[in-house]
């Protein structure tokens, strides 16, 4: 099983300094989350999600241990590779959606695609195949600002699968939503688990949110324990 | 592996259309490096104008004469005997009636300037007759020329629009003695606007000065005369004095002042400056605090330092480069052509001049205004790309 795994966290910890104090937020964490998994981590406030989940994208850095994404160690890696590293292998989906105000559906979608070598034209298409799998094609042109809170997140998972990245990771993602837009935003990250095969790890509170899930871990002051398979 | 330059154009321009967000402060920051740039070019263009006044009232085909050992005619003196000498100099330029030279006296005199009404020192020249010769682009422009042996003064219209009763008809008490101002005359904005014109020998007698002069005008045969007419001079054992070429006599006037000038310009400059990258750094951290998440969310999706330090820099140029223009354009306005007057500091008289806005000194200004809106982004870009990227995410 472990050498399928496609993120393989041995040991990993992190602690941060508050004034004085150290605060450990992790305990020597080992975990292996096989390709084509749809992991919910849940835990209480302040357990430790949001931080490993971070960890894992390759935002912020392991006091300890070693991060392993489908075979290349990106604990080690410098700043500058890390950036090119998430560009390419990591999409994330964020509660508050992080999409940027003065631009378009296509405009925010197409960001990550500025990182590649693509030309415009291919941007724009590979953009807008991206809207119209998450079912907001005709919305392409609209700012975030007109769109409801459900279509801005549609956006941001459109943003997150434009460059097919390794794994999806989403913190909270239907946690600024109401019912019915969330459960509308976990079919669509169900049906990018089943039918695109994408590797998707979800931090959650919401237990309806987690059963959609394959598996579900729970953080409680930094140690992981796991559920049956949902 | 990127395309850096479609990221810096595309973060740079999302940016700049964010900037309406933050008008109130963008717009203070630009008020404060158009007042700077305004200020800069203000005073500049004094330094500016006396300079030109100076540089277009020397002619290197006339050479100026003085007792040696003299910096300035007022502290100069010839006998009548030695400005015949001079005259006899083989490389002076003649016409019908002679020489071309004008033995000449000048004395300060007091009159109210119109501004303030306090008195200010004026120049009151003595002129030979063959004076206007020396100055090609003398003109009256108003009344006629005074009369040889009549106390009758011209003024310059520098000099007529700066002080109080120097208009054709008018009485003025100099010394003992009233004068009557008969023409007023123009030189192309030389120094000789900034003077009151009479019979030097007229003047002679007014203020007891007997047959003395003080300089001696020459024109020369040709520019290139100037070394060997020194030579001449020099070598006369009757005379002992020193010659120097109009144009060099100017320069050498204008030194002080325009350095004095120029450093405190530059001074008030540097010091209003320093306020106004306080504003523009304000402006710009606030800017980049207002775009924390947004800079975090791109920064988690790949993108490098380099493009968020650029939009960040971009928008701290733009402010400065508006601010520049528009203080160009309110000091060109309001400061090119204005007359004005000030001490001489070479004569110790006023010399009239006009604020000189030169192109040189539009892109000083413009060229300050990029400097000032640079520094003021410097920081807050520095500040935007080191932001670790989990802090970022989590602010509102």
């Amino acid at each position: 099983m472990a050498d399928e795994s496609l993120v393989r966290l041995r040991g990993v910890a992190k602690d941060y300094k508050r004034g004085a104090e150290t605060v450990h937020v992790l305990h020597a964490l080992d975990l292996d989350i096989p390709r084509g998994d749809f992991l919910a981590l849940m835990g209480p406030s302040g357990s430790g999600k949001s931080t490993l989940l971070n960890l894992i994208g390759g935002i912020d850095r392991p006091t300890a241990g070693s991060i392993e994404i489908a075979g290349t160690r990106t604990d080690s890696m410098t700043d500058g590779d890390l950036g090119k590293w998430r560009a390419h292998h990591v999409g994330f989906v964020f509660q508050m959606y992080n999409l940027l105000p003065v631009l378009t559906a296509e405009r925010n979608v197409e960001l990550p695609l500025l990182l590649t070598k693509l030309p415009a034209a291919e941007r724009r298409k590979r953009a807008n195949a991206a809207l119209g799998l998450v079912g907001l094609s005709e919305r392409a042109h609209h700012k975030p600002r007109e769109l409801s809170g459900g279509q801005e997140q549609r956006v941001g998972i459109a943003r997150a699968i434009v460059s097919d990245p390794t794994l999806l990771l989403c913190d909270e993602p239907t946690g600024d939503l109401d019912r019915k837009s969330g459960d509308e935003i976990l079919d669509l990250l169900q049906a990018l688990n089943q039918q695109q095969g994408k590797t998707i790890i979800m931090v959650t509170h919401d237990p309806h949110a987690a059963a959609r899930a394959k598996h579900v871990l729970h953080l409680n002051k930094g140690q992981l324990s796991r559920d049956a398979a949902a | 592996m990127s395309n850096s330059w479609d990221q810096i154009t595309a973060i740079t321009s999302m940016n700049v259309r964010n900037m309406s967000q933050r008008a109130a402060s963008s717009i203070v920051a630009l008020i404060g490096i158009a007042g700077v740039v305004t200020v800069l070019i203000g005073v500049l263009s004094i330094a500016e104008g006396f300079k030109a006044v100076l540089d277009i009232s020397g002619s290197d085909q006339v050479a100026i004469v003085l007792r040696n050992g003299a910096t300035d005619e007022m502290g100069s003196g010839l006998q009548q005997e030695q400005t015949r000498l001079i005259a006899d100099a083989k490389q002076a330029a003649r016409d019908e009636q002679g020489p071309i030279v004008s033995p000449e006296l000048y004395v300060v005199v007091d009159v109210p300037l119109k501004s303030t009404g306090t008195a200010a020192n004026v120049p009151l020249r003595g002129v030979g007759p063959q004076a206007v010769k020396l100055r090609s682009n003398f003109k009256i422009v108003e009344g006629v020329n005074f009369t040889p042996g009549k106390f009758e003064v011209v003024v310059g219209k520098g000099a007529s629009m700066q002080f109080s009763g120097l208009t054709v008809g008018s009485q003025l008490r100099l010394g003992t003695t009233n004068w009557t101002v008969t023409g007023i005359f123009e030189d192309r904005g030389s120094v000789a606007e900034s003077e009151i014109w009479t019979d030097a020998t007229v003047l002679q007698g007014a203020y007891n000065r007997g047959t003395s002069y003080q300089s001696m005008r020459v024109k020369l045969t040709s520019p290139s005369a100037m070394q060997a007419f020194k030579d001449e001079l020099s070598t006369n054992p009757r005379l002992n004095v020193r010659v120097f070429s109009e144009k060099q006599y100017y320069a050498e006037q204008s030194k002080i002042l325009v350095t004095l000038v120029s450093t405190i310009g530059s001074a008030i400059a540097i010091l209003m400056g320093l306020g106004a990258i306080f504003a523009a750094l304000n402006t710009m951290y606030s800017a980049v605090s207002s775009r924390t998440r947004e800079i975090a969310t791109l920064r988690a999706l790949g993108f490098g330092p380099a493009p968020v330090i650029t939009s960040v820099l971009a928008e701290a140029l733009l402010i400065g480069l508006v601010g520049g223009v528009v203080g160009m354009i309110v000091s060109y306005v309001a400061f090119n052509g204005v007359r004005a007057s000030t001490m001489n500091f070479a004569t110790f008289s006023q010399l009239t001049f006009a604020f000189t806005v030169t192109p040189q000194l539009l892109v000083q200004g413009l060229v300050y205004a990029l400097i000032l809106g640079f520094i003021g982004g410097l920081l807050p870009s520095l500040r935007a790309a080191k932001l670790p990227i989990t802090t970022g995410l989590r602010e509102l």
